[in-house]
């Protein structure tokens, strides 16, 4: 039997607490010396445009810089942080559901990643949301002061709240492995399998309630998008959103947070990545039979030859049978290049699709078309780098894209 | 397995849970409905319509708003306006090809079943027992589902200010409850608006139509146009002519989401129970693979 050599345990100083938990082992000046990196710069540029457009929108009010008007009262801020958003935020469901109930545990080196990536999407979108409500501290109202359960928008309010806390928690492990909280992280960790039930349920009620939301506007949203069929559209096409949104995320983080990623996630990484493509595509045959069914049912074979009918198809063709395809052929050929690009395709597809439905395809039949402010986009790039710097800050510190050594195959 | 009990419990009293969550749920599901034919409402007969914008100038004296612009100027009939933050209610010009002009009041209709009420998660826009649809400001969060749900394009939006609220027509409810008429109403000097209760109001347009069968369209918009509106319009050209909408369809604008709600339970009771079931399916698998693997010498490749 080998002897093992017993360290003392490392006593902390609240000094050495600081230095170990947030300046990543580094002495201040050290630590702020280190963040001068082209990346950092041009996020720090990003910002000082961005946050005086937010100030600028909490003092004069949304026309200062969107061009949102009366006809299209949901804007392109909306649009992209909430309506595409939340679908890109599915992951964490669908890895925790792949993982805990379905018990394909070789899954579980993305799960962590995965989880985190699906708290911070809903997180944002909730910042978005707080970005464009006319009044964001009400937020709470629907929850505990006015109830209106007959509205859609009531559930999504309700399912957004309780899962964002219910991925919190889902997270909490990793936040109490770098503390160093034995006890709450043990508390943590036992109401996983509640927590990801729980999950899923509150997902597949709000993801395909944000698509209900459009059945009460039947005379606006274009027939080729109206169906009654729309929550489930938006249901499963979340899937293989999270899906992409996994692959995608690995391929970034086992790029640039290599050193932050242990052997075991970074050597099981081309095998899952062909897993999860391989359930990608599956997910998108159906999801584009059920797009073809959504036309038969309404009978509306003969608008696809009109302009809407052709911005139809390049979203069923390109964005859901193409990466379809693409991840069939790309995992059967092992190909994880391939697959990755696909990942990438079809997140650019969800936000294709949902964009289309929020600010193209609604009002379709108005004479004029709303353009999204170029503020707009500043202000959602704004949100895009604070997202990126998050998700960084967060994997830099705590055991994200590996496991912690105290806490191995747990 | 010590934890097997606990899951299941887990799982029993999350169903039950989830189950009563979704029955409080589709039991609040309904807005309440008031007798559509004993409330108020109003009869616009376009063919009485002079254009002299009073309603307009009275509107904006009830609520508070700027005066309209251009008031006694043709001109502002070259281009056709919306309601506004600012003017709950707008007169529009229609050519008519076989005489005068036709001149159009567009305000909130106050449907018998809005869709704005039932889009409304913090109850904002209350459809009242006496008929009007208003709009409690102190509850609004400025979410503007509202506006996306009215197929008649009414509510409007504080765009520029840093406290926004939804603007719209509340078919004056403090006059009314003071036993007065509405504002436009009572000052309107062609007798083109008519106030009074939903049924007496749909048997004077029916007399009216019935009496000169030549000078009216035979319809009456608003009637049975998504589930009834309280306003009523009456006109000598057909309603498409005049920028109505005629693909709107009878059918109450909440019932197209009811459907959804009432599912909502269902996936609330279903889905713990598949996945818990999936859960325990693999939970065993992974007991069995366990003892498997601690009795039999050689590891089993997984």
């Amino acid at each position: 039997m080998a002897e093992y050599i017993q360290y003392p345990e490392k006593i902390y100083t609240p000094h050495l607490w600081i230095r170990e938990k947030f300046l990543m082992g580094m002495s201040l000046s050290a630590y702020i010396k280190k963040q001068f990196t082209p990346f950092n710069v041009v996020a720090g540029l990003i910002l000082l445009v961005g946050l005086p457009f937010i100030a600028l929108r909490f003092s004069q009010g949304l026309a200062a810089v969107t061009n949102a008007n009366s006809d299209y009262p949901w804007g392109f801020i909306l649009s992209f942080g909430l309506f595409a958003g939340v679908p890109l935020a599915a992951g964490g469901y669908v890895l925790a559901s792949t993982v805990y109930l379905f018990g394909l545990k070789q899954y579980h080196p993305l799960l962590r990643p995965a989880i985190l990536t699906g708290f911070l999407g809903y997180f944002f979108a909730v910042v978005y949301l707080l970005i464009d409500l006319g009044r964001p501290w009400r937020l709470p109202y629907p929850m505990f002061i006015y109830y209106g359960p007959a509205s859609v928008l009531f559930l999504v309010a309700w399912h957004v709240a309780l899962y964002l806390s219910v991925q919190f928690l889902e997270f909490c492990p990793a936040i109490f492995e770098w503390l160093g909280t034995e006890r709450f992280r043990r508390w943590a960790m036992r109401i996983t399998i509640g927590a990801t039930i729980f999950g899923v349920i509150l997902s597949t009620l709000h993801q395909s309630a944000l698509g209900a939301l459009f059945l009460l506007a039947p005379g606006k949203l274009h027939p080729l998008w109206y169906s009654p069929l729309i929550p489930v559209f938006f249901f499963i096409s979340s899937i293989f959103a999270g899906l992409s949104v996994v692959i995608a995320e690995s391929t970034l983080s086992s790029r640039f947070f290599k050193d932050k990623a242990d052997y075991h996630y970074l050597a099981s990484l081309d095998n899952l990545t062909l897993g999860l493509g391989k359930a990608a595509s599956v997910v998108l045959f159906t999801y584009f039979g059920l797009e073809v069914i959504g036309v038969a049912h309404g009978n509306h074979w003969a608008l696809l030859g009109t302009p809407f009918g052709y911005w139809f198809l390049i979203e069923i063709l390109m964005f859901v049978l193409l990466p379809c395809f693409l991840f069939a052929f790309g995992t059967q050929k092992k190909k994880v290049g391939l697959v990755r690009f696909t990942a990438f395709l079809t997140i650019t597809g969800i936000i294709f699709n949902r964009l289309t439905v929020v600010l193209i395809a609604l009002n379709w039949n108005l004479p004029h078309h709303e353009i999204p402010y170029w503020k707009e986009f500043v202000i959602v790039l704004t949100i895009i780098t604070i997202h990126l710097l998050t998700f960084r800050w967060i994997v830099n510190r705590m055991p994200v894209l590996r496991e912690h050594p105290d806490y191995k195959g747990m | 397995m010590d934890l097997k009990r606990r899951d299941f419990l887990k799982i029993i009293g999350l169903s039950t849970g989830s189950g009563l969550l979704g029955w409080v749920g589709t039991a609040n599901a309904y807005v309440t409905k008031p007798d559509p034919h004993d409330s108020a409402a109003m009869l616009v007969d376009t063919t009485r319509c002079v254009g002299c914008r009073t309603c307009e100038m009275v509107c904006a004296e009830v609520n508070n708003l700027p005066e309209p612009a251009l008031l006694g100027d043709e001109s502002i009939f070259e281009q056709k306006r919306t309601t506004e933050t600012y003017a709950h209610t707008v007169v529009n010009r229609y050519p008519n090809p076989t005489g005068e002009p036709v001149y159009v009041k567009t305000q909130c209709r106050h449907c018998n079943e809005p869709a704005c009420a039932s889009a409304c998660l913090v109850k904002a826009m209350e459809k009242t027992p006496e008929g009007p649809v208003v709009y409690h400001e102190e509850r609004c969060m400025g979410c503007r589902y509202c506006m996306v749900a009215c197929p008649f394009y009414i509510p409007k939006f504080e765009w520029s200010k840093a406290v926004p609220a939804v603007r719209k027509c509340i078919f004056c409810f403090e006059r009314q409850k003071e036993g007065l008429e509405p504002a436009c109403a009572e000052n309107c000097p062609a007798e083109a608006l008519k106030f009074g209760k939903r049924k007496e109001l749909l048997e004077i347009a029916r007399t009216r139509i019935y009496q000169n069968p030549d000078q009216y369209i035979h319809h009456i918009y608003g009637e049975h146009e998504v589930g009834g509106t309280g306003w009523l319009y009456l006109s000598n050209i057909p309603f498409e002519q005049l920028g109505f909408r005629m693909d709107l369809g009878t059918r109450p604008y909440p019932e197209f989401t009811k459907g959804f709600l009432t599912a909502v339970p269902l996936v609330l009771l279903i889905w713990p129970a598949l996945l818990g079931g999936v859960y325990a399916f693999t939970n065993q698998r992974e007991q069995m693979n366990n003892t498997e693997k601690a009795v039999s010498p050689i590891k089993k490749e997984v």
